[in-house]
């Protein structure tokens, strides 16, 4: 029988360290070689990590959401055979795996038990983002509520004394929360009611309050998303701008498309025109097709169109990324927006899919709403945002006609990007729209 | 021409909700009228809980002597046989009567309240003519408070008179009879069987369930079963009483066994106690328009019938045909009256049997309806360990304490016990379950020792898996 420790391996292009997302083993357990030990997650990419062996866990160090640096042990085996280490432990004093304090769930009441420890089994529920699901730190568990529920039918627990005050005061017992053992309702309980005006626990409609409060540690993709936004609204001065595009033509040769399109070809949503109009229109507006290293203070313009896709996932935002864009028409453009979605939902989108966009487009569909004030994707410069499609009467030619109506929200960084110039892009890609043909012609 | 009294509060029965009823309202200041046709007490105290339980205190000793008087027993001889004077009996017990009946007139008479004597018939919801010695007299009440009680049951063809006789004959017969029979092994019958039996009758059970005590479960009863077996009284469960008979010039009482066999069970007297029947009949209810339920006068939680501001209260109004639970209502009934915010909502009303050995029951029985759905853990701790038991000479008659908890929570939902003098046990038990203690909380109470109590104790500890003496 031998020691064997597995450290945290160098999971590629210079990462120095990776933060624990979920275990998937626990002490005591056997595992089999090419069994999943555990998540970890590098700048974006969530990576799965297997045993390089079979054997019993011994140890497991750091707790989902702590960073661990490259070459770190993070699990110790005992394997048939001579392992990888000498001596009894290869740690020294490993640091016990529930070392992390867990701050302590708020209750009320007075006999709050102790928050139970929390389980290191990974919970059962992987769904997401496969390897790279972010669950929930765990929460203690609460041997019994401060605060015990009756039944509907339940008496109310209390001694005669309270119940006879409860009848004088007017007060149905039914209401009042007990915090006495099985619940009893104690003088205190009584006068804490009436002192609330009869709303603890219940209010006068007979509607529940509701009190737990959960704390989720943000951790994994979620401290991600959260360095993310913070960074870009902390350095990046964003303005807004809004036009309203008249989407009547467009709809209309859209539709049409999607009537006559082969078999083979996917359905077009509105981004791949979208798309259509950055690669046409980027080329006069270099600043905007731009990644601002302002830590150097350098712009860099980039000549490809790489359009980062904002996407919804299970476990949150990812924005993968169509590499150049220029290349590709109408049809390539939606078959590389589906695939790259499908990858991110799934949880396979490589580093490469997910990083170096250029611009952004921001789209929630129907939920798009009338106007979105979009975070721009650091170290971005822009993104755009198209509000949803509704028919809305306008006047055209003195005439109240009924058109597809639609705004185009966007935000750019205004360090480097003019008021003039944004605005002039976001004029000329209204043209492009209300004039699809223009974005095919050259 | 008739007198006329008005008042603001008028009680009707003079048993233990009535007065209780009377002196409260009396206290909270309401000028109040009781009408009572017998003397004070009612049921309870004149021929009913008071002295039966004279008699059974009687019995007991004349038992102890007996033995004595045939073999020594704990080193006590006696050289001849105790001799029983029932006049002499039933004259002790009466001065005991006598004198509760005059502590509840100086007590009704201290709070203020006017005792009319005789029976009262009303004419209409809040009137009623009382037949008194000097003449009729009628009163009107604002409030009338019900409190007429109960009646035995009797059997129609074992009619009572004759040989046939209810418990409050069988408590003031002038002779102990050889032979009794005995009709209902419920807690009535069976604690005056028992006493007769003690005091050297030779008696017989009929039962027409096929188990004594029904309102207790047979876990409870079998102590009580088994003293009625070693002690010679004859049981016939499943059997029904068909008639009287004559045989050898004595009466005698037809019955069918479980099996259909026709006996005739010879007696001296024949004790009729198959349940006792609310008082409706014969003063006026059907005058009042209040809604019944049943046989019984149809109260809410509050006690108040359909009339307004006629209340009912005790035997009148529903099982359980108690006399603490009368007194409950009736004080709570004065209070509503006197403006106080009152609820008839107990969580328990425990019975108590004083059979041999004594049963005590409060709150949920295993098995009990009430507990579907629920999980619970339940023990029993015997007297047989429990050292004040042994010193009394009562351990070995298959005595226990039972509790009965949730699971989930440990509160307590009912004790029973069974064994001498856990009579005086059952008022904590009450307690127990109205203060809605968990076991630990009993657990956690220093039980005084040498006590029968102490078995209570050990009982919750036997609950959480560590009781100590056993």
């Amino acid at each position: 029988m031998g020691r064997y420790v597995f450290k945290l391996p160098d999971v590629g292009e210079g990462t120095a360290e990776a933060e624990i997302v979920a275990w998937h083993v626990a002490v005591g357990q056997r595992i089999e070689e090419d069994q999943q030990l555990v998540d970890v997650m590098t700048d974006k990419a969530t990576v799965e990590m297997t045993s390089p062996v079979s054997g019993v866990i011994v140890s497991l160090h750091g707790t989902p959401g702590e960073m661990a640096p490259v070459g770190a042990p993070l699990v110790e085996l005992e394997v048939e055979g001579a392992g990888n280490v000498s001596g009894k432990s290869a740690t020294p004093a490993p640091k016990p795996p529930h070392s992390d304090p867990l701050p302590q769930k708020e209750a009320r009441g007075s006999s709050v038990p102790p928050p139970a420890k929390p389980s290191l089994a990974p919970s059962s529920g992987g769904e997401g983002q496969g390897g790279g699901a972010v669950k929930p730190a765990p929460t203690p568990a609460m041997s019994r509520p401060a605060v015990a529920t009756r039944a509907p039918d339940t008496k109310p627990l209390a001694s005669p004394a309270v119940r006879q005050r409860a009848e004088e005061l007017g007060v149905g017992l039914q209401f009042v929360p007990g915090t006495g053992p099985a619940g009893r309702i104690s003088h205190a309980d009584l006068d804490g009611y009436v002192s609330s005006g009869g709303t603890v626990g219940r209010t006068r409609g007979g509607y529940d309050r509701r009190e737990a409060i959960d704390e989720i540690r943000v951790i994994g993709l979620r401290r991600k998303i959260a360095e993310k936004m913070q960074e870009a609204k902390r350095r990046i001065p964003h303005f807004a701008y809004v036009e309203e595009v008249d989407m009547t033509e467009l709809e209309g040769l859209r539709n049409h498309l999607n009537a006559v399109r082969r078999k083979e070809q996917p359905k077009l949503t509105l981004l791949p025109f979208l798309m259509r109009g950055l690669v046409r229109l980027l080329p006069a507006y270099p600043q905007i097709n731009a990644r601002f290293d302002d830590d150097a203070g350098v712009v860099h313009r980039h000549a490809g169109v790489h359009i980062g896709i904002a996407t919804q996932t299970a476990n949150g935002l990812i924005v993968p990324v169509v590499r150049h864009a220029e290349t590709l028409d109408i049809w390539d453009s939606a078959t590389e927006v589906a695939r790259l979605a499908q990858l991110t939902r799934d949880g396979k989108a490589s580093r490469d899919e997910l990083t170096g966009s250029t611009i952004t487009i921001t789209s929630l569909g129907p939920l798009g709403g009338v106007v979105t004030t979009p975070v721009i994707n650091h170290p971005e410069v822009a993104i755009i945002g198209p509000n949803a499609i509704v028919e809305r009467p306008v006047v055209r030619g003195g005439q109240i006609v009924i058109r597809k109506m639609m705004n185009l929200s966007s935000s750019f960084d205004h360090r480097v990007v003019d008021g003039f110039d944004a605005a002039e892009f976001i004029q000329r890609m209204k043209a492009l729209l209300e004039h699809p043909a223009t974005l095919f012609m050259d | 021409m008739a007198e006329t009294l008005k008042t603001k509060v008028l009680v009707v029965g003079g048993g233990p909700g009535g007065y209780v009823a009377a002196i409260r309202a009396g206290q909270l200041g309401l000028e109040t009228i009781l009408v009572e046709g017998d003397t004070l007490g009612g049921t309870c105290l004149i021929r009913g809980c008071i002295p039966s339980k004279a008699f059974i205190h009687v019995a007991g000793e004349f038992e102890a002597m007996h033995h004595a008087s045939r073999k020594t027993r704990h080193g006590i001889s006696l050289a001849a046989p105790p001799a029983l004077d029932m006049p002499a009996l039933v004259t002790w017990k009466e001065g005991i009567v006598a004198k509760l009946n005059g502590g509840v007139a100086a007590l009704l008479k201290r709070a203020k309240v006017r005792v009319v004597d005789g029976w009262a018939n009303f004419s209409d919801a809040k009137t009623c003519t009382v037949t008194c010695k000097n003449g009729p007299v009628t009163i009107q009440a604002e409030h009338v408070i019900l409190a007429n009680g109960s009646l035995p049951v009797e059997l129609p063809f074992v009619p009572f008179g004759g040989p046939v006789i209810s418990s409050t004959e069988a408590l003031s017969l002038d002779r102990l009879p050889k032979k009794l029979v005995v009709v209902g092994a419920g807690y009535i019958g069976l604690e005056l069987g028992i006493a007769f039996r003690r005091l050297g009758a030779d008696v017989t059970v009929v039962e027409a369930l096929d188990r004594i005590l029904p309102l207790f479960d047979t876990q409870l009863a079998e102590p009580v079963r088994k003293w009625l077996t070693r002690s010679g009284v004859t049981l016939h469960l499943g059997a029904k009483a068909k008639g009287l008979a004559e045989r050898k010039g004595a009466a005698a009482l037809t019955i069918e066994t479980k099996d259909g066999k026709i006996e005739h069970l010879e007696a001296d007297k024949i004790l009729v106690t198959v349940g006792r029947k609310p008082n409706t009949h014969g003063w006026g209810l059907e005058n009042m328009a209040v809604d019944m339920d049943g046989r019984f006068v149809h109260v809410d939680d509050q006690c108040r019938t359909s009339m307004k501001n006629v209340w009912a209260i005790g035997d009148l109004v529903g099982e359980p045909m108690l006399a603490h639970k009368a007194m409950s209502q009736g004080e709570m009934v004065a209070e509503i009256i006197a403006g106080r915010k009152r609820r008839f909502a107990p969580v328990a009303i425990a019975a108590v049997c004083f059979t041999e050995p004594e049963v005590v029951s409060a709150g949920l029985a295993p098995g009990d309806e009430a507990l579907k759905g629920i999980e619970t853990i339940t023990a029993m701790f015997p007297f047989s360990a429990n050292g004040r038991a042994l010193s009394m000479d009562a351990g070995d008659e298959g005595g226990f304490v039972r509790v009965l908890a949730r699971k989930d929570d440990h509160r307590l939902l009912g004790i029973q016990a069974v064994g001498a003098h856990v009579s005086e046990l059952v008022g904590e038990f009450a307690l127990a379950l109205e203060m809605g203690a968990v076991i630990e909380d009993i657990a956690g109470t220093i039980h005084v020792h040498p006590t029968l109590g102490e078995a209570f104790h050990e009982t919750t500890l036997r609950t959480l898996g560590h009781a100590l003496h056993i």
